[in-house]
């Protein structure tokens, strides 16, 4: 049996673990149908050409953890960005972990989908909020959407701000020989109110996890929100992230996205702005070497005038590894006066690397500025040498120069000890100690 | 110090270098002019143990050691140090950072440990003073978005730092207004002693009225065709390449 016949197949079973009478459920009826339609995407489909799924689907994955692993906090304490200065949200196999878990309902809800679903009290949040902005088109959006039942939820009201960063941290324990995980998170944002968020998924031992993800985000009116997704996971883990971002009237959202390793890791990051002067900022650096794949599809759609949107990602591609960057923009005839900027750089350490790199520009207004720039190279020499006349070896040299290439994408993380793993992060991976902390 | 045989060096089919023979000692102070494309930033570079630059014939020695399979960090690290014409930009280093990791890849490389915060600081402090430059500036990264003087002068910190034995100014005076000028001069001459060398390569003879070479060599097409001493750079400044074009020729 097939992965695609597995799923549809497991749905029932996974029915007669929820309420079916819940008003979702009708969205998950209608969703596991469109999989069902549609099938996993292959490499035919435009947008999948450079990816492909073939492999992950011959592996027999485990769709429902059998009981929760326990883990001690001292064991997976470095993959936390702080012990106490953060909200956490964990969830060990796919399954909530109250001992590891920090949630909060004091004037703002950091807590769980599963919650959020179940509990009337949410129940008008989720009639207003939940599939709203996820594609009912997108295989894998509707695959997750089918099985959702569990993963984060934060509801911040208006002029409100946690009083700490939000981590959302997915571990996964080996204890099935693989396991497919489809987390759901539902981000609210009202009017003024801010937040920063810190996303991770995590395994820890060789036995192969597919996470296939859906997040949503609300930004209201002048909302703030900060994404972070730290993606350093190992080469038998592979991450599908889907993310949709909705944005009102003045909002500024900015995602974040850091890839230093994993197996195959596709990001669909999706802006909607639906309202004026929004900002929305996608940055992303990518690290990886091996035979380690990472996919930027982004897309931003600007539907009103007066808003803006920046994309910077740097691309660092070392031994076999492939990496892909495509960045669809879209400017509806109305939105008129919209700045919409977009770089993807990129620096192949090695001859048998590769980067495929597509801007997508759809621009139907006539007052706009849009630009699009994309460069693939490989580190100059003469910096190269700049920096060996100084008595700094080649492979110190080289790091700092692949350093200084990544750093503009770092300057705008807002959370300092972030900042500081992030370096730390590119130091390990770029194997040098160089004698300062960056 | 340092002892060129007959050195000839080419970048792909290109012969730049056509048999160089120049000997430095401790306590000299040599020019190397010449006109544009007559191989001046060639020598330095591959004094520097550039890579592009392929040696067909000759040696290079240092204190009587040959060169040859060096890398740059290593001749770094025995003492040579190369002030660029055209600095490279590093974003997201700073200059402090900068000098600590060349610092302690030097020690580290002669089995020291690293230097303790303090002594850096110090050391820092008294170098960045002795070119007049602010603290400010040490903070901000790498040559970016330095001026052509700051960049210039931030070179010169970098050599005070180091403390070559030998040191190889390219164009340091290129994009120098006058003052900047002084003070780069100034450092020079105060970094300047007995015991080791500079080579100062320029276009024109400004520099050499703050740094007074003992010894001036004229390049042209690969070769030194004229040698004297300081007397010589006044007569190129009044007369120009050409006379010693003709002279080759003849």
């Amino acid at each position: 049996m097939d992965l695609k016949e597995k799923l549809v197949s497991s749905f029932l079973a996974f029915e007669n673990g929820v309420d079916v009478d819940h008003p979702v459920h009708d969205i998950r009826s209608e969703a596991i149908k469109n999989f069902e339609t549609k099938g996993f995407p292959t490499k035919k489909e435009e947008a999948w050409k450079y990816t492909s799924l073939n492999t992950l689907q011959k592996i027999d994955f485990s769709i429902f953890p059998k009981k929760e692993s326990m883990l001690e906090y001292r064991d997976v304490k470095k993959y936390f960005l702080h012990e106490i200065d953060t909200f956490k949200i964990v969830f060990v196999d796919g399954v909530y972990s109250s001992f590891l878990s920090e949630t909060t309902h004091d004037g703002v809800d950091v807590c769980l989908m599963s919650s959020a679903l179940n509990k009337p009290m949410y129940q008008q949040i989720i009639d207003v909020y939940f599939n709203k902005i996820a594609s009912k088109d997108d295989s894998l959006t509707t695959l997750n959407t089918a099985f959702s039942r569990e993963g984060a939820y934060i509801y911040i009201p208006k002029n409100k701000i946690p009083k700490k960063p939000i981590e959302i941290v997915h571990f996964s324990t080996g204890n099935e020989a693989a396991l497919l995980l489809q987390p759901r998170n539902l981000i609210i944002a009202e009017e003024n109110a801010e937040m920063q968020i810190i996303e991770r998924h995590q395994s820890l031992t060789a036995n192969e996890v597919f996470t296939n993800s859906v997040t949503e985000i609300f930004a209201a009116k002048n909302a703030h929100v900060d994404y972070y997704k730290v993606q350093n996971d190992l080469t038998t883990a592979s991450l599908i992230d889907n993310t949709y971002i909705d944005q009102k009237d003045g909002s500024v959202v900015n995602v974040h996205t850091f890839s230093f390793g994993g197996k195959l890791t596709r990001n669909n990051l999706n802006f909607y702005q639906n309202g004026e002067r929004i900002d929305s900022t996608m940055k992303g650096v990518t690290i990886i070497e091996e035979k380690q794949h990472v996919d930027h599809h982004t897309l931003v759609h600007h539907i009103q005038p007066n808003c803006e949107s920046h994309q910077d990602y740097k691309g660092i591609y070392g031994e076999n590894a492939t990496g892909v960057f495509n960045g669809k923009i879209i400017v509806d005839k109305i939105a008129q006066k919209t700045n919409a900027f977009q770089q993807n750089n990129n620096i192949l350490v090695s001859d048998k690397a590769t980067i495929n790199t597509k801007p997508q520009l759809e621009i139907f207004a006539d007052d706009v500025k849009c630009s699009h720039g994309c460069t693939i190279g490989q580190l100059d020499e003469e910096a190269l040498f700049y920096l060996q006349s100084r008595g700094i070896p080649k492979k110190e040299a080289r790091a700092l120069l692949m350093y200084a290439f990544a750093n503009n994408v770092l300057e705008s993380v807002r959370i300092p000890e972030l900042k500081v793993r992030i370096n730390k992060l590119i130091a390990n991976k770029l194997g040098v100690r160089l004698g300062f902390d960056l | 110090m340092l002892k060129i045989n007959n050195l000839h060096a080419r970048v792909e089919d290109k012969e730049i270098l056509k048999g160089i023979n120049l000997t430095v000692n401790a306590g000299e102070v040599h020019a190397i002019m010449g006109p544009n494309g007559s191989g001046k930033s060639t020598l330095a570079a591959v004094i520097a143990g550039k890579e592009e630059f392929e040696i067909t014939k000759g040696e290079v020695f240092l204190e009587g050691e040959n060169l040859e399979d060096t890398s740059p960090e290593d001749r770094a690290h025995k003492g040579i140090f190369l002030s660029f014409q055209y600095p490279v930009e590093i974003p997201g280093v700073s200059v402090t950072n900068f000098m600590k990791t060349a610092i302690n890849e030097s020690r580290k490389a002669k089995g020291l440990e690293d230097m303790p915060a303090k002594d850096m600081l110090k050391l820092i402090r008294e170098k960045s003073e002795l070119l007049e430059i602010d603290r400010k500036f040490l903070s901000r990264s790498l040559n970016e978005g330095f001026s052509g003087g700051e960049k210039k002068r931030n070179e010169i910190f970098q050599m005070a730092m180091l403390e070559p034995k030998l040191a190889i100014l390219d164009e340091t005076d290129s994009g120098l207004d006058i003052d900047a000028l002084r003070i780069v001069a100034n450092g020079v001459n105060k970094l300047k002693s007995k015991d080791n060398a500079v080579i100062v390569i320029t276009h024109y003879q400004r520099l050499l009225e703050y740094i007074v070479p003992d010894f001036v060599h004229v390049l042209h097409n690969g070769k030194i065709v004229k040698s004297g001493t300081k007397d010589l750079a006044l007569e190129l400044e009044e007369k120009g390449y050409d006379w010693l074009k003709q002279e080759t020729v003849i």
